[in-house]
């Protein structure tokens, strides 16, 4: 088996550099004789096989590589064809011949067997596709499989990658080749001089190869390696206090998303909501209908979930404040029970008519993934966007309540009811517009979470004591306040969770937070003057 | 919902009384169904109740059992544990119920066994569960401890290499005591205790960055490293969402799940997934005829082309048929009778194969270890060569490697000491 082996690497490694020879076919019956050897082989010797295919010459290898990698490679029950699979959901699958191409329509899944495809195999199966990228004329292409090639180079690639380096134009997928080969040649061979190619590098397998390297007999390549890894270690550690910080920043504005809404109604006007958490699922399940409205967008249905999201959550709010809080004007406890009625109502509102289960709102592909900063430090992107997010919403409401009219009418209605009403200012459209305005603000808040978080009936219920927590901490009636509360909360909470676990972590903020209430009962920023007293 | 269930109801008193014509009129059996179709748990419980009713519906059209009907009745404990209590008493006592299946957490059966215990009632139990107890009115048609975690951690341990391991959970017991049976396992095995990081976290958690981080961390010591999750419930979806936005690659850090099956993938995109495993008995993918007309019927009976099957479902599958035979063996669906005679009943399970009833009221299964596919499904990419009896007493635990379980006569005991020879080897069996 070893010679078959060494025989078929060596057939591939002359294969991908005689491009003359690419666009061969091998015979059929060959071709199905290897694919049936792959069908029929054990996990084990399925590698050897896939080798053999890769060596054939054949230039419908890649897309039989592909298609096993994908686990879409199969061929029928009846008649031992050998298929790719096109869509391979619901029970009838969509099938293309894998030796002519030739789209065969649907298949019934009972008459499909695929060929198994494991962890292991996948990885060998990246190597070699990634060998082959190498050639690519795409420099992104050749920069990730460059990149690919850490850590899985072996002794037949090892000779051959000098000259690759050589030839290569691109200076940042010759450094990735560098660091390839120089992993490899630290840990086989135990090079001293490539150890200090690693030197800095914040590539994992790099660090791999190093600490393996520090196990050594030879006393050279010890001193080398620890020097190197000391380096890295001193570098690691500032990506990851970046990353805490990162982490902390991002939970915090979600706080801060979700607790808003809640330091206009509660803060400003005074009412305690306990449905505020079901007006964020609203703007959740806003964004998941739209989606459902506009198929194939999602990036689109988002963005108009924005504008719609508020206004669903605003008018949902407005019905609640008409139809039940302004009956209930200066009585906290009342209110507080009526609206906890109204949030279980919601819920299971939204259990019956759309389900118990999740739904799912997909994310738009320019949201997910993150953004490589090195090698250690990837920040996640749909993460950075709720950042940015907060901040906006948060921009936009301190200009309302600055800088219109709505916002100074509510200022004077809360800080004094009857002079303002006195003054001819309609104390009661300006209830009905403020706390649309709050309950708006969390319908934008659950079209954010929708990104990040389930969305289902309990949504709302994960976020509502949060949510008191952080306008009660930051001062009620400060937006201010609100936001450096959430900010600081989520850090806090991000800097424990490491070392304390993420139970106890909450509840060491919570604790934090009584005590910090007892010191000081109003909260960071609380209010001054007159209004503070009434 | 209400008129449905007023027309099935009265649909099924036609098929009643279109069958006394044949047979001398009886009363229906009472299958009583307690899964949550509200709160937290409705996610994963409605799919069962919706599994029961249609069981039943399809043993009704095959003429019932013993010439009788069968009559489901659906209550909904709402995902709150003492008010399980509370249902079963109600199906139990008032409705008069033959038997019940139901429950999903540990804690909310925990809290139904003593109801169950007094009143004599028959349970059965569609789900895994941690094990270290056993019920002689609870027949367990989940996988215990044996049937599932340990073949996992074995695969892990020997097909893939792995040496260093996370075993990141929710935090109550099911995960506690699961992980409390693989730490000590690991330790068997040699396993140092600097290789095992334990993490746990509420329900319905969802900011995992850090804890993600962390074991991107831990798994870049140069050892293969691997995590064993017991995270339950909707946490997972943003769970395997932070893996695959911080680029954690099954092939690096593969991640083994316990509670994860079709159901819970359907929310999300598994492209990034692919290749993190999951252990169960069951998957939907499963290549064998029972499972297909399963499937059929299932989809044929939501009226959903896109609606899964899953492990638990197929638990109830299991159940409920060994549940029938019992009755036709015993020629009675009297409680007593139907417990001695499900001991030995052997019904073919969806994966082509036999589940058998133990006498530790545990049953035989298959273990298989799949691998996430991008169409949300598993590959089975391992399995044992035989199917595997439920162990009820973990054999990993210093308190419950001599207890067994044998509910046959004349031992009739759910932990009996082999040491001491004495049953009631530990103080109270249903107290975790």
């Amino acid at each position: 088996m070893g010679i078959i082996r060494w025989l078929s690497q060596l057939l591939l490694v002359w294969f991908l550099f005689a491009p003359g020879l690419v666009s061969a076919q091998v015979e059929d019956s060959e071709a199905q004789q290897l694919l049936t050897q792959l069908a029929e082989s054990s996990f084990a010797a399925k590698k050897d096989v896939i080798n053999q295919i890769a060596g054939s010459g054949d230039e419908r290898a890649r897309g039989w590589l592909e298609a096993f990698a994908a686990n879409k490679l199969g061929r029928i029950e009846s008649s031992g064809d050998f298929i790719i699979v096109l869509k391979n959901r619901g029970r009838n699958w969509t099938v293309a011949s894998a030796l002519t191409g030739e789209n065969l329509g649907e298949l019934s899944r009972r008459d499909i067997d695929t060929i198994r495809v494991n962890n292991s195999l996948r990885n060998e199966l990246e190597g070699i596709l990634s060998v082959i990228d190498l050639k690519s004329p795409d420099k992104g292409k050749r920069l990730s499989a460059a990149r690919a090639l850490k850590g899985s180079v072996d002794g037949s690639l090892a000779e051959r990658l000098p000259e690759l380096i050589e030839a290569e134009e691109s200076g940042s997928v010759q450094a990735a080749l560098t660091e390839a080969l120089a992993i490899y040649q630290v840990e086989e061979l135990g090079d001293v001089a490539a150890v200090a190619v690693l030197s800095g590098s914040l590539n994992s397998e790099a660090r791999a190869a190093l600490q393996q390297a520090t196990r050594s007999d030879d006393p050279q390549l010890v001193s080398a390696a620890k020097i190197a890894l000391k380096s890295i270690e001193q570098k690691l550690k500032l990506n990851r206090a970046a990353e805490t910080l990162y982490f902390g920043l991002s939970l915090g504005s979600v706080l801060v998303l979700a607790a808003i809404g809640l330091a206009i109604t509660f803060g400003v006007m005074g009412v305690i909501n306990m449905a505020h958490g079901e007006l964020i699922m609203l703007g959740a399940y806003t964004t998941w209908g739209m989606q459902q409205l506009l198929p194939g967008q999602p990036g689109l249905a988002l963005i108009l979930s924005i504008p719609a999201g508020f206004l669903v959550a605003a008018m949902a709010g407005i019905a609640i404040e008409r139809s039940v809080i302004q009956h209930l004007k200066g009585r906290p406890l009342e209110t507080l029970l009526a609206t906890f009625g109204i949030s279980l109502i919601l819920q299971q509102l939204v259990r019956t008519v759309i389900s118990p289960l999740n739904r799912t709102v997909v994310t738009p592909d320019w949201m997910s993934g993150s953004v490589m900063i090195n090698e250690a430090l990837s920040l996640t992107l749909n993460r950075m966007y709720v950042i940015g997010f907060a901040l906006v919403v948060f921009a936009g409401l301190m200009l309302i309540m600055r800088k219109t009219r709505l916002g100074l009418e509510v200022r004077a209605v809360t800080q004094n009811r009857a002079m303002a009403r006195s003054m001819g200012i309609r104390a009661t459209r300006v209830d009905i517009l403020t706390f649309g305005l709050g309950s708006g603000v969390a319908g934008l808040a659950g079209v954010a979470l929708s990104q990040i978080t389930n969305v289902g009936p309990n949504l709302g219920q994960s976020y509502i004591i949060d949510s008191f927590m952080v306008v009660v901490f930051g001062g009620v009636g400060n937006l201010w306040g609100t936001l450096l509360a959430g900010l600081s909360l989520g850090t806090i909470n991000q800097l424990l969770e490491p070392w304390a676990g993420a139970v106890l972590a909450k509840i060491m903020v919570l604790v934090l937070i009584i005590l910090f209430i007892q010191k000081r009962p109003r909260g960071l920023f609380p209010q001054k003057g007159r209004a503070a007293e009434g | 919902m209400n008129i449905k269930k007023h027309v099935k109801v009265g649909l099924s008193a036609l098929a009643l009384s279109v069958s006394m014509h044949s047979v001398a009129a009886e009363d229906p059996i009472k299958v009583g169904i307690l899964h949550s179709l509200s709160g937290t748990m409705a996610i994963s419980e409605s799919t069962l109740k919706d599994t029961m009713l249609m069981l039943i519906e399809k043993q009704n059209e095959a003429g019932g059992v013993l010439g009788r009907q069968l009559e489901p009745v659906v209550v909904d404990p709402a995902s709150n544990w003492p008010l399980f209590a509370e249902k079963a008493r109600e199906l139990l006592e008032k409705e008069e119920v033959d038997v019940i299946f139901g429950n999903w957490t540990s804690v909310s059966r925990k809290s139904v066994l003593p109801v169950v215990e007094e009143l004599n009632g028959l349970l059965f139990y569609p789900v895994q569960y941690e094990g270290e107890e056993s019920s002689e009115n609870v027949f367990y048609t989940g996988a215990a401890p044996n049937q599932q975690a340990i073949p996992a951690v074995d695969y892990l341990m020997n097909d893939i290499g792995v040496e260093r391991w996370v075993l990141a959970g929710t935090d109550y017991v099911y995960p506690r005591t699961t992980n409390k049976i693989l730490e000590t396992y690991l330790k068997d095995k040699g396993v140092a205790a600097d290789d095992i990081m334990i993490n746990y976290t509420p329900f319905g958690h969802s900011n995992w960055q850090s804890i993600v981080s962390d074991i991107k961390k831990f798994g870049s010591a140069g050892k293969k490293t691997a995590v064993v999750s017991t995270i339950n419930g909707d946490a997972n979806v943003p769970f395997y969402r932070e893996l695959g936005n911080q680029g954690i690659d099954a092939a690096d850090i593969p991640v083994v799940a316990f509670s994860v099956g079709e159901q819970e993938l359907s929310g999300i995109d598994t492209g990034p997934l692919v290749g993190h495993l999951a252990a169960w008995n069951y998957f939907m993918s499963v290549d064998a005829d029972a499972n297909y007309d399963f499937i059929d019927a299932w989809v044929d009976y939501t009226g959903k082309e896109d609606a899964v099957t899953n492990d638990p479902m197929e638990a109830h599958y299991i159940g409920f048929n060994m549940y029938i035979e019992a009755v036709k063996k015993a020629g009675t669906a009297d409680v007593d009778a139907v417990k001695d005679a499900i001991i030995g009943v052997a019904v073919p399970n969806l994966t082509g194969g036999y589940a058998t009833m133990m006498p530790n009221h545990h049953i035989t299964k298959p273990v298989l270890i799949g691998e996430i596919q991008d169409n949300g499904q598993f590959s089975v990419v391992w399995e044992t060569p035989s199917t595997v009896a439920g162990d009820a007493w973990s054999d990993f635990l210093p308190d419950s490697k001599d207890l067994i379980s044998d509910w046959r006569k004349p031992l009739e005991c759910g932990n009996f000491n082999v040491v001491t020879g004495t049953c009631g080897g530990k103080a109270d069996v249903a107290s975790n």
